[in-house]
């Protein structure tokens, strides 16, 4: 029997990236705010200790930070046709867990999707015709531009230190920045990290065949930094232990280092760890949330009243949490009508490995967001005319890491193990480089999230399932990449060239990328969207749900910096809009 | 909305309530808390990895140990790069591993029904680590002790040894339900987590993989290294336990 608590007027589900800015700008209106984390307590101090963060078997292989299957998890199947079977060890995507999410855990690359991606059909419409966009797409504008994005970027960028430079400032472009980019009030905070000896050759070798390389943007403090709340970030120290790890440095951005210190200290909130939103309760009628059921981890249940419900879980619960607490029409795939659990998208990947002769590029120097990139091939930077796709990728040398248990590259035909593996693995180790395609996503009318009919989570609610293969325009598009990601190889001189295809069935096992998106997605027609421009539900106006669950379908670029920007725009319309008349922000 | 309400007394109503309550969390520390008006910080909450302890063996009888060092000590054998397996503790760090949380599958989703799936759906057995190791082991030596005349794996002649690895690896050798080639991937990934991992696990000992590579461990500030191009890191390797060589006596 659930104990029912006093009223709050905001009430959070889940203290990530988003829950951590909206519970920051809502606390500054004076809103007395809860955030219910299903995950522990963690910060710097205690939890990302720098005497022994540097543990891959720990962190990286037992994912110690990451959602544990056994709490939560999904079933996965490609298409229909086939029984959906559950997630049990998550591989594909590392959901987070705990305070700070997956911000927690992230590399920091921060970028900006391009002008055209936020309008993708009718750009491409506008550019080539209708008949370019290949049938099986579902491919949609996000109802909103990047001009309006570009206020909320900013916020972002100034409040996570993110280094980097600018290509275009108030459409002025600038040397050494990434020309294609949409045109920013500012550069960044923070110059670029420094470069190590591979992203250099890769910017000289791109340089060569005619592009335009610029240094990634990167959440990795390159200075000490203080943001505008007044929280100090120290700077990087390169240490190589970046994704799937905490930082001890304060040098990468995460709630805990640019939100937490001050938020906590804020009388008008308050954070609830290891403790599960089961659902948002609905009135009688079905179109106001009257708050959130959640149980708390020594198995008691309790009511949490609020006047605004704010979603802020990882894309595929935030889904989750709306389709068992009957929030929208869940997407049917055989008529294609219903708003939640549609467009579910991923990311396109392909890689070119390369091994040289006589080189040390010490590749376990690394931040989880430094390297060398070019954007000449993504989105429609480039004329898709007669190319038989449509998407883009950028390319880049931007290894992360050299953690050695799955860092270990050997030339193609070495035997995993034995002494001709241990030969071929100390003589590679420190010497060979990769390449990454990192490649649009686009939307189909078959992939999409639901409940599964089977499988249940531990406190017995069905378990969300995924639907999800690669359309064959992705495939060509990202393959088309590796090609041409190998073509830059050429120009460094490297003794072996080795690309990697994209193939289909998409495999959920091997580790590819945490940049889920889709399923509550943001329009500007509540028929095919969940939420309008302002990430309001369209049906239950008093919950907002924030996160990679908006994009109508993803870019070539990792979505962090879109989520976040998504979150201040979505608090600055409560502040500045909702709070002043409570009802929906755009009419149905 | 009204701004400001109640939020003092719903806190102590909170916590009031959840002093006492029974666990029924995965982890016994995993109780729910609420936190508010600071930064929490206490001492002592940090939680440091446990060494493995030397000493017997936590999850291996005697005899499947000698048949697991036998293994890791040709999928990784020493030479003049490195000690082989057995020596750098690959298999004491598989018994810990099996002793512990990994071996039980304790994180992972382990509820029913267990279908036969597609490749890429994932693994989908009710098998535990700890289970596909015992049964793997005694199936080996069982299908060894057959077909080379009554010796069981460790007592092979390093040749034969590796002909079998391969005929798991491959799935040319039938293990019926041990299921050869599972049972191989699953040796195969520990042994080199294993042989790669912080020696605090019990394996990698004096950080033998690191030094074969050329990777310097638990440092945490390269700094002065990232812009010398092309020079070799002049630093050894560090565990998170530090150097055996530091601190003198010890």
């Amino acid at each position: 029997m659930a104990r029912k608590l006093p009223r709050r007027d905001v009430v959070i589900v889940g203290l990530g990236w988003t829950g951590s800015i909206l519970a920051n700008e809502l606390t500054d209106e004076g809103l007395d705010v809860v955030a219910i984390e299903r995950g522990p307590w963690r910060n710097t101090a205690t939890d990302f200790n720098a005497g022994y963060m540097q543990d891959e078997l720990r962190y990286a292989i037992r994912k110690d930070l990451f959602l544990r299957p056994a709490q939560n998890t999904l079933t996965f199947r490609n298409n229909i046709d086939q029984e959906a079977l559950p997630v049990r060890d998550f591989g594909s995507f590392l959901p987070g867990n705990g305070v700070g999410g997956a911000g927690v855990h992230w590399n920091g690359q921060t970028w900006r999707f391009l002008p055209s991606d936020f309008r993708c059909r009718s750009h491409l419409v506008e550019r080539y015709g209708a008949k370019i966009i290949p049938d099986e797409l579902a491919i949609q504008d996000w109802g909103v531009t990047y001009e309006e994005m570009e206020p909320y970027y900013d916020k972002f960028e100034y409040l996570a230190g993110t280094s980097g430079k600018a290509g275009n400032i108030n459409g002025k472009l600038q040397e050494g920045g990434n020309p294609f980019e949409g045109s920013r009030a500012r550069d960044y905070p923070l110059p670029p990290l420094e470069m190590p000896y591979g992203p250099m050759l890769f910017a000289q070798g791109a340089r060569e065949a005619g592009y335009h390389p610029f240094p990634q943007p990167a959440s990795n403090a390159s200075r000490n930094y203080t943001n505008p709340l007044g929280i100090e970030m120290g700077a990087c120290s390169y240490c190589g232990f970046c994704e799937r790890f905490g930082c001890a440095n304060y040098s990468k951005a995460s709630p805990q280092t640019t939100i937490l210190p001050v938020l906590m200290r804020k009388p008008n909130f308050e954070c609830r760890t290891n403790s599960e939103v089961v659902r948002i309760n609905l009135d009688r009628l079905g179109t106001r949330a009257t708050g959130v059921t959640y149980v708390d981890a020594q198995g008691q249940e309790w009511e949490q009243p609020g006047d605004l419900v704010l979603i802020c879980a990882f894309i595929l619960f935030n889904v989750h949490l709306m389709l068992v607490s009957g929030i929208g029409k869940p997407y049917d795939p055989k008529t294609a009508t219903g708003a939640v659990g549609r467009n579910y998208a991923y990311q396109t990947f392909a890689k070119v490995e390369m091994f040289f002769d006589n080189k040390n590029f010490n590749p376990f120097i690394s931040t989880g967001a430094m390297g060398q990139c070019i954007d000449d091939f993504n989105g429609d930077n480039f004329d898709h005319s007669s190319l038989g796709f449509v998407g883009g990728a950028g390319i880049m040398c931007a290894g992360t890491n050299a953690r050695p248990i799955l860092m270990r590259p050997t030339p193609p035909g070495t035997p995993r193990w034995g002494s001709t593996w241990k030969k071929a693995t100390a003589d590679n180790y420190l010497s060979s480089l990769y390449l990454n395609a990192q490649g649009s996503s686009y939307a189909t009318r078959g992939n999409y999230l639901d409940l599964d009919p089977t499988y249940k989570d531990r406190l017995g609610r069905p378990l969300l399932r995924m639907t999800f293969d690669f359309p064959d325009n992705d495939i060509r598009m990202i393959n088309y990449m590796a090609d041409k990601a190998a073509g830059i190889g050429k120009h460094m001189n490297a003794r072996q060239i080795v690309p990697h295809y994209q193939k289909k069935p998409y495999d959920v096992v091997p580790y590819q990328s945490t940049h889920n998106t889709g399923g509550a997605i943001m329009g500007s027609d509540p028929a095919t969207s969940a939420v309008n421009k302002y990430l309001q539900s369209w049906d239950v106006p008093n919950v907002f749900v924030v996160g990679a669950s908006a994009f109508p379908q993803n870019a070539g670029y990792n979505p962090n910096d879109t989520v976040c920007a998504l979150a201040f725009k979505a608090a600055d319309a409560i502040r500045t809009r909702y709070l002043k008349n409570e009802g929906p922000l755009v009419p149905a | 909305m009204k701004k400001i309400s109640g939020s003092t007394l719903s806190r102590r109503q909170f916590l009031a309530s959840t002093v006492v309550s029974i666990s029924f969390a995965s982890t016994p520390d995993a109780l729910a808390r609420s936190f508010s008006g600071q930064l929490p910080w206490s001492p002592f909450a940090a939680d440091p990895p446990t060494p493995a302890r030397p000493g017997p063996w936590l999850f291996f009888t005697h005899d499947e140990a000698q048949t697991i060092e036998a293994i890791v000590d040709r999928l990784i054998p020493g030479d003049d790069l490195s000690v082989g397996g057995k020596a750098a503790g690959c298999a004491v760090f598989i018994d810990r591993q099996l002793a512990g949380f990994f071996g039980s599958s304790e994180r992972l989703y382990m509820k029913g029904p267990f279908v036969q799936g597609l490749p890429q759906q994932g693994l989908q057995s009710p098998i535990l680590p700890s289970e596909r190791y015992r049964a793997g082991i005694a199936t080996l030596d069982d299908y060894c002790s057959k077909t080379f005349s009554g010796r069981t794996f460790p007592a092979l002649a390093p040749k034969e040894q590796d002909e079998v690895l391969q005929g798991l690896e491959k799935g040319s050798i039938d293990l019926g339900d041990a299921d050869a080639k599972t049972f191989f991937e699953l040796v195969l990934q520990n042994t080199m987590e294993g042989f790669f991992a912080d020696p605090i696990y019990g394996g990698n000992k004096d950080m033998a993989s690191w030094k074969m590579i050329g990777f310097p461990g638990a440092r945490y500030d390269y700094r002065d290294f990232v812009n010398k191009h092309n020079q070799r890191y002049p630093l050894p390797p560090v565990s998170i336990m530090g150097r055996d060589d530091w601190g003198g006596k010890g």
